[in-house]
């Protein structure tokens, strides 16, 4: 008989170490991979510099569009000269201020809703206050403030109120839609699956329009809702059915037993879907909710339809009210790339960071 | 003799039109009976189990637990499961709790107890089942008989009247059902009533007061473990025992 003899644990080897060794095994292995890293480096090194001479080096930054007329680079004086234009839209020039300190207000309320020592119960007193106060400064008409229309509130205040409100009420709607079409009950489910497919199968820009142009045909005469928050509610509605359907998916995901071991735990009907199933479907579809939130933020952008300003259509109207810039629009168009940028990747950062957390308990 | 506990009286059940699963069962269990369910796949052991605290239902028949009647009524099945525990084959233990929070969810929002005496009862019960140190633990990060274990104590938690085991150990590692089943021998001998589908038939020499064979939806054969296994009476349990003993 022979005894066991235990073989010591060896680190695994590694077959590429360095950068050298990396760059060998990756750019240059045969001559078909040679000849490809070659190519593609002469395209961008033939590129990148007129690249890096029209945005840096060519670049117009101060001085008026004469400079840039006479100028080979990118115009960047054009954001110098329209930002405000462009960021605040057709809000009056002199109350700038309020809409500054109501977006920074709702950013903030944002980010604190997003951090988890915040996850308790005055959260949702602190939304409470933050929209009535963001609401009252917004439109003034109290205190000597003077009083702006909604349909004054433009460029990315308007952005960021549309998608963060529809985003927060599309949410919890498209949960409820999403275990309707799952309910036992036939009348609930088929008024979700309705729901789900009438909105999922027009574009936004006709839901946005029937809100704006329909909905107040249908209104008896003298009664009216704002503008703002008929559009609010097609996006809100628009994006709870896809949000819906995505949500869905995470609770098909879920395993019977689950649900049975709840069952059998004595939980109600609500306390299984808010303890075990939601939870569990939730953490799984952390990255189409995470789309659907970012499609929903680029989505408001449509709004231009019914005469409302955010940030992509304060930009077009801050250079086509004006000759002389007009021919510089692809730099505007580049600055507020720019800023969606900043706030989608913001969004997918922290959804990364979502997903891991929620991994944690499928760590080993 | 006292009044039998969970009682089956010409319970019928099918699946969709066709497939007829329980047929005319009947079927007494006294309280404090240990009862091992076995016959070959298919054959309506699980179904009838789960018809006990409503998982499934049965179409046709008395179905009555602890004096209860199953029927539609909402509040008549509340009643039964909090009398019944359940473990099940793939443990079904929560993912995304703890251990401990697992045990203390339904003693807190079920049975209303404060925080505290839900976890001293939920510790007691890992003790019980010799687990104690992971209660902090999340349970993927368990093997597949601490899980199990973990399971038993969930159940556990609820003080039931009853439990019931629907296969406990046939997705576990060879190596790990003991554990499982010295933690279901013990229980055993606390004298609650058990009934157990396993093809575990040392457990079932061991603690069964019955040994039920079914086959096709019906009750082929009842007798005590001895009789059962050394004189079974009918050709059907007779074939499946030289299958599952035979090697």
């Amino acid at each position: 008989m022979s005894t066991f003899t235990a073989i010591a644990p060896r680190p695994a080897p590694n077959a590429t170490t360095g950068p050298l060794a990396w760059c060998k095994a990756n750019l240059f292995h045969d001559w078909k991979t040679t000849l490809g890293t070659v190519l593609i480096g002469v395209v961008l090194l033939s590129l990148l510099p007129r690249l890096f001479a029209w945005t840096l080096t060519d670049a117009v930054w101060n001085g008026g569009y004469e400079a840039c007329h006479a100028g080979n680079g990118a115009c960047w004086a054009v954001v110098r000269e329209k930002f405000r234009f462009i960021l605040m839209g057709r809000y009056p020039h002199e109350e700038h201020w309020r809409a500054l300190v109501c977006t920074l207000m709702l950013l903030a309320l944002i980010v604190a809703s997003c951090t988890r020592a915040c996850w308790r119960p005055w959260l949702a007193g602190l939304w409470v206050g933050v929209l009535v106060a963001y609401l009252a400064l917004m439109r003034g008409g109290f205190a000597g403030l003077r009083y702006v229309e909604t349909d004054l509130w433009s460029g990315l205040p308007l952005t960021i109120l549309l998608a963060s409100l529809s985003m927060a009420m599309a949410f919890p709607i498209a949960v409820g839609i999403a275990l309707g079409r799952r309910s036992g009950m036939p009348a609930i489910r088929s008024l979700c699956t309705v729901y789900v497919e009438l909105i999922r199968g027009v574009p936004l820009i006709s839901v946005l329009f029937m809100a704006s142009f329909m909905f107040p045909l249908l209104m008896p005469q003298g009664f009216n809702i704002d503008v703002l928050i008929r559009v609010l509610a097609g996006i809100t509605l628009f994006a709870a059915a896809y949000m819906a359907e995505v949500i869905r998916g995470g609770l098909q995901a879920i395993p019977k037993g689950q649900v049975e071991a709840a069952a059998t735990l004595g939980l109600s009907y609500w306390q299984t879907q808010r303890m075990i199933v939601l939870p569990q479907a939730l953490a799984m579809v952390v990255p189409g909710i995470m789309n659907n939130f970012i499609s929903t933020f680029k989505d408001t952008s449509l709004v231009a339809i019914v005469s409302l300003y955010e940030l992509t259509g304060a930009m077009g109207m801050a250079m086509n009210s004006d000759a002389n810039w007009r021919p510089f629009r692809i730099e505007g168009y580049l600055f507020i790339a720019l800023i969606y940028f900043v706030f989608c990747f913001s969004m997918s950062r922290y959804s990364q960071w979502i997903e891991a957390q929620v991994n944690k308990s499928r760590q080993r | 003799m006292s009044q039998p506990i969970i009682e089956f009286a010409k319970v019928n059940k099918w699946y969709g039109n066709s497939f007829h699963v329980l047929r005319d069962i009947d079927l007494q269990v006294r309280a404090g009976e240990r009862i091992v369910v076995c016959g070959p796949s298919g054959s309506g052991k699980s179904t009838l189990i789960r018809c006990i605290n409503r998982l499934e239902e049965h179409q046709q028949g008395r179905l009555t637990v602890d004096g209860v009647e199953i029927t539609d009524d909402l509040k008549a099945i509340d009643d039964v499961r909090k009398k019944v525990g359940m473990v099940f084959q793939q443990f079904n233990l929560f993912p995304h709790l703890t251990v401990l929070e697992n045990l203390t969810l339904s003693p807190m929002w079920v049975g209303k107890l404060p925080k505290k005496e839900a976890e001293e009862r939920a510790m007691e019960q890992l003790q019980r089942v010799r687990i104690a140190e992971q209660a902090y633990k999340y349970p993927l990060q368990l093997s597949g008989g601490q899980q199990q274990r973990v399971a038993i104590a969930r159940a556990l938690c609820l003080t039931p009247k009853i439990m019931l085991f629907d296969e406990p150990t046939s997705a576990l590692d060879p190596e790990m059902i003991k554990e499982v089943l010295d933690v279901m021998i013990e229980m055993a001998e606390q004298g609650i009533t058990m009934v157990c589908v396993t093809h575990e038939m040392g457990f079932a020499k061991a603690v069964a007061d019955r040994v039920i064979f079914m086959d096709e939806g019906q009750i082929v054969e009842q007798n005590n473990p001895h009789d059962f296994f050394n004189h079974p009476q009918n050709e059907r349990s007779r074939d499946f025992l030289s299958k599952i003993l035979g090697h």
